[in-house]
């Protein structure tokens, strides 16, 4: 492997890992806030316990969202030093006001709602909370107009062979970026929808299986109580509220999903045909969508890819709205693309090895293909089976079956690797460019850039592989880790976050004293217990 | 001269400066929590001091870096692509440290505590020194060519300034977190923490003091030469200040002595942002590696808005937490967690 492809596939490994945490941060921030909201409104207990519970989950995985987001913020200069170059004038704008705007915002008012239980009135924490969730919103809005030029370049002049700005609004209310923000929070909140619904199910089902609740003759549930500190009756309401939200959410969000998506597909019609094209692994213009394709859809040659299932008319429904636009294929656009930037890369130093080669405009189809259906296959999946869900707990419970109870387990992997397939696409469907040029009269045709001039000429080969198989091992550990603490915290339930729950006074018998330790002290310090 | 690059040459030595102070303190906490904490407890003293701002104060590390590459891209460009192997054990370090924080008190052995505790350790000494070299290289040069681009290899960049800038930011950030650590604790801790301050203050603003001089003898003016001497006067005090038992006036000096020290570094490096040691004609300069007007421009009104809320809800997380921490407010916290969860657990039947 050559430096470029290094550096490819570390870009894309660790902005794909950082992606795994960055919805769970968003949709489950949302949907805390929402039930601390639903707690400073009632006051009642299971909301508080919610509040806490979830809160703990989000914190876990907050902070590797972090962690890993600095490599990203850093990784332009360092791997890609010719594209920052380039870009530099429009994209460090957007970057440097995420930071500015949404990342002090986040990391401020979230230490104050984790340390602020006690030191703030509720109202203020409360407010803390949505700070910092809006904080992460609007991290997700500048991050992704910056992305967004990259698909869509506009607001800008080249001078000098740079592209300068000159309309920042135009770059600020990108089209591209207008669509695909609410597509990705969408995205995020079908993540916190089905780690909602699936985690909730265990509980209810560990309940069940442990003789707390029972099942009445008419099916419905009788909620019990038992011995262990938070395994009371407020438990239950806990879960089956917990998994009644996350099936609704995850519901929404699919609908969200569907209606962007389907708007941002109209516009890569027009900005990235060719990108389109790939979706579809379709080598001849048509109006079919494909629902199967067999055959070598990786293969350049794309008269091999056969369309085994194909409905007529959705793919310009896709693109344009209507049944019958003819959507153009690979082999037309390739013509198109060939006359417009070239057959070659220039012979320039800069393109290193690959200077004077042919330029290869069809992305990896299997790729692009795959992904797409990939994305809405397993976003689908899960809101079905969150109708599902709905239905089989409408009395108050949740089958004594394990195998369902893994089922939706496991399911919470679902809209992971749908958002997960989403970027993959979207990424590498803009191949062979970094910087993607756009045939239609609103982005600004000549402003484009080959991947294989962004990579820093600096940087050895030698040195991006230490840095990837460093980063790849650091993020692989801590996954381990990550997943190893939020399944203890899982299993532990409530009073994992809420330690305090064991003291409660009726509680006081012998049981409660841990082996080898007195009591904890407690009153104001137990936000401490929360915290750390 | 040219207005706004020189306005954002500014600003980003602001925000370095603003780095420096913030996070000085809680690298120097974290390093900390071997050797000057003596046990559980007092580690958690420790952490829960910078706890609830440890991750606000990082971010000005990334408005630093995404200021200078909205503010002057080729000087991102170079600087950390130069830097390849150095900002990636920077950037390990900061992923260790963050984890850590958060995770330490999850799992409730001694093995797991000292593990992470080692994690926070090593990971505020590789960053605070990581970071202090690539900003002593960015302001004594690297081998660039006329691209902008490093020769010589993955570690040209080595040289004795990058080893002086690391223990700069090392020996400060110790500092500053005994100072810190005198005004936000009780007890033991704090008694401490002013004595080691008072003993060891010569020694860590030695190498800061070095670096200073360098850059005054490589390209000093006159007014940065007055800073250097004003920041000694300024260390003098902090000294002062904390033998005396006034923690926040030592604290407070301590802090004018690093606006002083970072003020004649960077006021001698001005105009050249990142010089080449190969040619001075590849050098970076203000003028040289800017963005254009127009996003400077719009960076400034962005800057003017945001910048000021920014050190408003800060000062006000400080405020808010502004208690000292000793070690009779530690809870025995997740002590008995695992009970609860094991008998939680356990099967039924
Ligand atoms: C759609 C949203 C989104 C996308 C596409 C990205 N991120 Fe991200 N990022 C977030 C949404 C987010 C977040 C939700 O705001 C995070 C997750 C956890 C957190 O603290 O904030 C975050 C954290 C985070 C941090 C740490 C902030 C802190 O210390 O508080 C940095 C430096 C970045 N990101 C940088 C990037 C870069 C350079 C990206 C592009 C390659 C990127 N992120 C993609
Ligand atoms: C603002 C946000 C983003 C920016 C600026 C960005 C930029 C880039 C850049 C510079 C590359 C390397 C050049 C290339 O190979 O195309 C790249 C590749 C890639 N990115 Fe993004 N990216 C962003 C967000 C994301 C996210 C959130 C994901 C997924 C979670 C993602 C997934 C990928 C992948 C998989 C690649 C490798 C594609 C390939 O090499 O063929 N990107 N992106
Ligand atoms: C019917 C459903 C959906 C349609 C029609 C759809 C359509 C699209 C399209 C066309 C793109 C590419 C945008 C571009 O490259 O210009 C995209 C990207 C993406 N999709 Fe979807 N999508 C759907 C469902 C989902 C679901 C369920 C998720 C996640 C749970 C998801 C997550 C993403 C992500 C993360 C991206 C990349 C970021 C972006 O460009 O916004 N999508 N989607």
């Amino acid at each position: 492997m050559d430096a470029l492809e290094i550096a490819r596939w570390q870009f894309g490994i660790t902005t794909v890992y950082h992606f795994m945490m960055v919805p769970l941060t968003i949709g489950l921030g949302l949907v805390v806030a929402v039930i601390q909201t639903l707690w400073y409104r009632t006051g009642r207990p299971e909301y508080l316990r919610m509040t806490k519970f979830w809160g703990k989950l989000f914190l876990i995985n907050f902070i590797m969202g972090v962690a890993t987001g600095i490599v990203q913020e850093f990784q332009f200069g360092m791997a890609w030093s010719e594209y920052s170059r380039f870009v530099g004038d429009v994209f460090g704008a957007p970057l440097a006001m995420e930071a500015l705007l949404a990342f002090f915002v986040e990391s401020t008012f979230l230490g104050l709602w984790i340390f602020g239980w006690k030191q703030l009135k509720r109202g203020v924490h409360l407010a803390c909370l949505w700070i910092a969730v809006i904080g992460s919103v609007f991290s997700a809005y500048f991050i992704i107009v910056a992305n967004s030029w990259m698909q869509h370049p506009v607001g800008v002049e080249m001078i000098d062979g740079r592209p300068v700005m000159t309309d920042a609004w135009a770059v600020f209310t990108n089209n591209t970026a207008l669509v695909a923000v609410p597509h990705t929070l969408f995205g995020a909140l079908a993540v916190a929808g089905a780690f909602l619904l699936g985690i909730a199910w265990y509980h209810l089902w560990r309940r069940r299986h442990d003789g707390i609740d029972t099942v009445g003759a008419d099916g419905k549930v009788i909620p019990g109580e038992s011995e262990i500190p938070g395994r009371d009756r407020a438990d239950h309401a806990v879960w089956i509220r917990s998994l009644r939200i996350g099936a609704v959410v995850a519901m929404i969000s699919f609908a969200g999903t569907a209606i962007t998506g389907d708007l941002q597909g109209k516009l890569m019609f027009e900005q990235q045909p060719m990108k389109m094209a790939a979706a579809e692994a379709a080598c001849h213009d048509g109006t079919g969508f494909s629902i199967l394709s067999v055959g070598n859809v990786g293969s350049k040659n794309c008269d091999d890819v056969v369309a085994v299932i194909e409905v007529p008319g959705i793919l310009s429904f896709l693109a344009k709205g209507d049944f019958t636009t003819e959507v153009k294929g690979v082999n037309s656009l390739l013509e198109k693309y060939k006359a417009d930037y070239g057959t070659h890369l220039p012979d320039n130093p800069i393109y290193g090895d690959r200077a004077g080669q042919e330029i290869q405009y069809v992305p990896v189809m299997e790729v692009t293909y795959w992904g797409f259906r990939m994305m809405i296959g397993f976003g689908g999946v899960a809101a079905l089976a969150a109708l599902v869900a709905l239905w089989i707990t409408r009395k108050g419970t949740v089958p004594a079956s394990r195998g369902l109870m893994r089922l939706a387990v496991f399911g919470i992997l679902a809209p992971f690797g749908a958002n997960a397939a989403g970027w993959i696409f979207t990424e590498m469907g803009r191949q062979p460019f970094v910087v993607a040029p756009n045939p239609d009269p609103s982005g600004i045709d000549q402003v484009f850039m080959f991947t294989a001039a962004a990579v820093s000429p600096g940087v050895s080969a030698g040195e991006l592989l230490t840095s990837l198989v460093v980063l790849t091992a650091v993020y692989a550990v801590l996954l381990v880790v990550e997943v190893k603490l939020l399944v203890k915290y899982i299993r532990g339930g409530v009073v994992s976050a809420m330690p305090e729950l064991a003291h409660a006074p009726a509680d006081e018998n012998e049981d409660q004293t841990p082996p080898g330790g007195a009591p904890g002290k407690r009153g104001a310090d137990d936000v401490l217990a929360f915290a750390y | 001269m040219e207005l706004l690059p020189t306005i954002w040459f500014i600003a980003i030595a602001v925000l370095w400066t603003g780095y420096l102070f913030l996070e000085g303190f809680d690298l120097g906490v974290g390093m900390l929590m071997k050797g000057f904490a003596r046990n559980n407890t007092e580690r958690r003293v420790l952490l829960n001091t910078i706890g609830p701002v440890w991750d606000g104060n990082e971010v000005w590390l990334l408005t630093a870096g995404g200021a200078t590459f909205a503010a002057f891209p080729l000087w991102y460009a170079s600087l950390f692509s130069a830097l390849y192997l150095p900002l990636l054990l920077v950037l390990v370090a900061l992923i260790f440290r963050a984890v850590a924080f958060e995770y330490r008190g999850k799992v409730d052995t001694p093995q797991w505590r000292a593990r992470w505790d080692w994690a926070i350790v090593l990971g505020s000494l590789v960053a605070a020194f990581g970071v202090g070299a690539a900003l002593a290289l960015t302001t004594t040069g690297l081998p660039l060519n006329a691209n902008g681009d490093r020769e010589g290899g993955p570690f040209a960049w080595f040289s004795a300034y990058a080893v002086l800038g690391g223990l700069a930011v090392v020996g400060f950030s110790l500092l500053h977190a005994l100072a810190f650590l005198a005004l936000k604790t009780d007890g033991d801790v704090r008694h401490r923490a002013r004595q080691w301050f008072v003993r060891l203050l010569p020694v860590l603003l030695l190498p800061i003091a070095g670096w200073a001089i360098v850059l005054q003898l490589q390209s000093g003016k006159a007014w940065t030469v007055a800073a250097v001497v004003a920041a000694v006067v300024a260390a003098g005090l902090a000294w002062n200040f904390a033998r005396g038992g006034a923690e926040g006036r030592a604290f407070l000096s301590l802090g004018v002595f690093l606006l002083l020290g970072s003020a004649s570094i960077f006021g001698a490096a001005f105009p050249v942002v990142l010089p080449s040691t190969l040619n001075p004609d590849f050098s970076l300069t203000v003028a040289n590696a800017s963005s254009s007007d127009y996003t400077l421009g719009l960076m400034t009104i962005v800057a003017c808005i945001g910048l000021p809320l920014v050190l408003a809800y800060q000062a006000w997380t400080y405020w808010v937490f502004r208690r000292r921490v000793s070690a009779d407010h530690i809870p025995e916290a997740h002590s008995f967690l695992p009970a609860i969860a094991a008998k939680a657990l356990a099967p039924k039947d």
